[in-house]
């Protein structure tokens, strides 16, 4: 499976816009994800280890939150993740 | 100083784009390439506010649309280099809104301040910072190109 990796988060996957896995859920993903890039994990994950507030997976076109099983959803290897960052603001 | 480049064109099309949706906020992602030496912007994508409870001060794109706007970028062999949004009569400048709802470090957030429906002043700011404790906003040039 394919994890796209956004513009503010290359720099700490060695400047890959895209990372291969072969983990079988989407948690397997992100520790697979993590464990070749460990600078990423501060910025995916708290202290306790839980995914950012602001740090948003879709699994192909689906939210990762709202499906039944989150992050212990089945992945294939024609699935993809893409991890996207909150965009919001105002005045 | 760091520098957003982008041609005229995009620049006038954002612009327009906060005229187009005034009084309400909008906003929109600007695909290009990042370097240390800048951002280099070849397109803007318009994008939906999905702040409808309080749209006159305040925008969100949807993470689903981020998704889409990625995928159109990744076939054009561009990135997402930055944002853009308007502050409808306020200032071109970022709020602690701005700054706490910003995760997207080393693009730019590009603001237009539209007053009575007209563009006036447009600026950047590049999200510089390693990490969210240190994130902060510098303010950058702003090239225009033909």
């Amino acid at each position: 499976m394919i994890i796209y990796i956004p513009t503010p988060l290359r720099p700490f996957a060695a400047g890959k816009d895209e990372v291969e896995v072969n983990a079988t859920t989407v948690a397997g993903a992100l520790d697979e994800l993590t464990q070749a890039h460990p600078d990423l994990r501060k910025h995916l994950f708290t202290s306790e280890g839980k995914v950012r507030a602001f740090v948003n997976l879709y699994l192909n076109d689906e939210d990762v939150r709202y499906l039944p099983a989150k992050e212990a959803t089945a992945i294939s290897s024609a699935d993809t993740l893409s991890i996207i960052p909150s965009i919001a603001g105002g005045h | 100083m760091s520098v957003l480049r982008l041609n005229k064109m995009v620049y006038d099309a954002i612009r327009a784009h906060g005229e187009g949706t005034y009084p309400h906020e909008c906003c929109g992602a600007l695909l290009g390439r990042t370097g240390p030496d800048g951002r280099f912007i070849q397109s803007s994508v318009k994008a939906g506010n999905t702040r409808t409870d309080s749209a006159h001060n305040r925008y969100r794109i949807s993470p689903a649309e981020l998704v889409k706007i990625e995928r159109e970028a990744r076939q054009k062999g561009l990135s997402i280099a930055g944002f853009y949004h308007s502050h409808p009569d306020h200032p071109a400048q970022w709020s602690q809104t701005d700054l706490s709802e910003a995760h997207w470090l080393g693009c730019s957030y590009v603001i237009t301040a539209v007053a009575q429906g007209k563009a006036v002043v447009t600026n950047s700011f590049l999200l510089a910072g390693e990490t969210e404790e240190n994130k902060r906003f510098e303010a950058e040039s702003i090239e225009v190109s033909e």
